[in-house]
């Protein structure tokens, strides 16, 4: 199998410490983060991240610690393989 | 990077705000294996075999799920029209058999398991017979066990002497869950020309030219579809069709990149994907309110059945370019219950059973999910399945008919089905008979249509 990549979203209100705090939980589970993308429109946070998880077992563990910190800070935080998005928008 | 951020973005909010949703994964079981002449052992083997097949379908379909971050709504099954392995069973085991199904879907956690069917569209076989017998009782002492009767094809005609049992047994079945308006009827579907692969409730089942275990995929999506247009108000009906076509292919690849996933996981064939736009009450997931918003003022009105035919088939295109096996019904769902455009469009008299009637000409299936007053009668319900199997007989398509003649009810009602059934508006039927056309009986010779070969 190639490469197993996924996709981190992050949307919302910005504020200081975003990057850090998602990069952490990242780096604590020794994930790699392979391409960064953001932009701020209006005061709202778009935050896309690939990251490698070839070696990520599941990514419900994964899932639930970005749940906590999207209650944390009233962001919305998602991790989904990276296949979806191709599915849709690349033939 | 490979996608960009505004594709990944257009992705996202189709999931969290426009509700794209895999609608369904159903698993296909073959039950052929299952009969017996003794009763007792087909029984256990028809429970043993449906939950071994789908013991992991739950499961596996939550899994993937969680990881592409797109919901599965529904995980189901559908299986061997079940009048083909009765045999020689008595009406009583035939509803135990309804019993054992639905205690295997409560078993496996899913909601609906489709195939307790009869294929009677030119004759009728003992099975058939005993099947039909039990059904207004199968389907009232059950919950999830749903029914499809085909009484009608473009190749063999219109089973009339069928379509005047059903009247009977539709009556019946409202008569016997009364207390919940009708319910069993909901369960219930009427077909003619049905297709062997479809994914969606009520009226799914395994047929005859499948496989020994498949996995058939429906996808929605009218949230996504409605969203795209308003971001057009301006575009002329070629634009629109272009629109709908484009969201059309992103939602299928979708479906069918999770379909095959599932597959794989569950080591069982991928069969088709059915991207059908199917309404549900949530808000702005509604195909009422796509109708209204290529110019309608209220659905119902003139002009909706040349937006739904236009809608119709665009979907199909663009479904059809992004699925090599694109199958079941696709094509848009107009079920009244489930759909609050639809709901307010008969509570505003701007749509009528009449006009529901034709722009089944046109959507991808038929009557569907519509409620009745209680005091329509068995004849009246044959004589409107009949009108629905001539419609699809002549058009080469699939129709259907679910309605729910509501004890006790009167024109104007509103009655609650609950859960994703939703809830409708009591309609009345015409006054006139037409009792000597279903009493003749007979069968509707073929059309002209069927002479292909």
């Amino acid at each position: 199998m190639e490469n197993k990549r996924a996709v981190v979203s992050v949307v919302g209100k910005d504020q200081v410490g975003i990057i850090a705090n998602v990069t952490t939980i990242l780096s604590n589970n020794n994930i790699n983060i392979l391409d960064i993308s953001q932009t701020i429109l209006q005061d709202f946070f778009t935050m896309m991240m690939i990251v490698d998880v070839q070696e990520v077992g599941n990514l419900d563990k994964l899932q639930g610690e970005f749940d906590e910190l999207s209650n944390d800070l009233g962001l919305k935080i998602n991790i989904q393989l990276e296949e979806i998005f191709k599915a849709m928008h690349r033939v | 990077m490979d996608i960009e951020l505004n594709e990944m973005m257009e992705t996202i909010r189709m999931i969290q705000l426009e509700n794209l949703d895999i609608r369904t994964v159903t698993m296909g079981i073959s039950l052929y294996d299952c009969a017996d002449s003794n009763f007792d052992q087909m029984n256990q083997k028809v429970y043993d075999k449906i939950t071994s097949y789908a013991g992991q379908l739950k499961e596996v379909a939550e899994t993937v799920e969680k990881e592409y971050g797109i919901p599965i709504i529904n995980k189901r099954i559908s299986i061997t029209p079940i009048a083909e392995i009765l045999g020689n069973a008595t009406k009583e085991q035939a509803i135990e058999l309804a019993k054992t199904l639905d205690s295997a879907a409560v078993t496996l956690g899913v909601d609906f398991i489709g195939g307790y069917s009869a294929l009677v569209h030119k004759g009728i076989t003992k099975g058939d017979q005993t099947l039909l017998d039990a059904l207004p009782e199968a389907l009232s002492e059950t919950e999830r066990v749903c029914s499809s009767i085909s009484v009608a094809s473009t190749r063999s005609g219109i089973n009339m002497d069928a379509v005047g049992k059903v009247g009977t047994i539709i009556k019946e079945a409202a008569e016997r869950t009364k207390d919940e308006n009708g319910l069993a009827c909901a369960k219930l579907v009427v077909f003619c020309n049905p297709v062997e692969d479809n994914p969606f409730m009520a009226g799914a089942f395994h047929g005859s030219g499948e496989g020994e275990v498949v996995l058939n995929v429906g996808v929605s999506g009218p949230g996504v579809v409605l969203n795209a247009l308003k971001k057009h108000p301006d575009a002329d009906l070629g634009e629109v069709s272009d629109v709908i076509k484009k969201t059309a292919f992103k939602i299928t690849r979708a479906g069918e990149l999770i379909g095959r996933e599932v597959a794989k996981r569950l080591g069982v064939p991928f069969g088709i994907m059915d991207l059908s736009l199917a309404p549900t009450n949530a808000q702005n997931d509604s195909v009422a309110e796509i109708l209204e918003e290529i110019g309608l003022e209220r659905v119902g009105t003139h002009g909706t059945i040349a937006a739904l035919a236009l809608m119709n088939d665009a979907v199909k295109k663009g479904g059809a370019m992004a699925s090599s096996y694109v199958g079941g019904l696709s094509g848009a769902f107009i079920p009244v219950s489930e759909d609050n455009g639809m709901i307010q469009g008969i509570t505003d008299q701007s749509l009528t059973l009449p006009k529901l009637e034709a722009m089944t000409c046109v959507c991808s299936v038929g009557l569907d999910m519509i409620a009745l007053t209680g005091d329509v009668t068995a004849s009246t319900l044959s004589a409107l399945i009949a009108d629905e199997a001539a419609i699809g007989m002549i058009n080469k398509k699939t129709t259907a008919v679910r309605v729910i003649p509501v004890p006790g009810k009167k024109e104007g009602d509103m009655v609650e089905f609950g859960g994703l059934l939703g809830r409708a508006p009591v309609m009345g039927v015409n006054d006139f008979n037409s009792d000597k056309l279903v009493s003749r009986g007979g069968r509707i010779p073929a059309p002209l249509q069927a002479l292909i070969n």
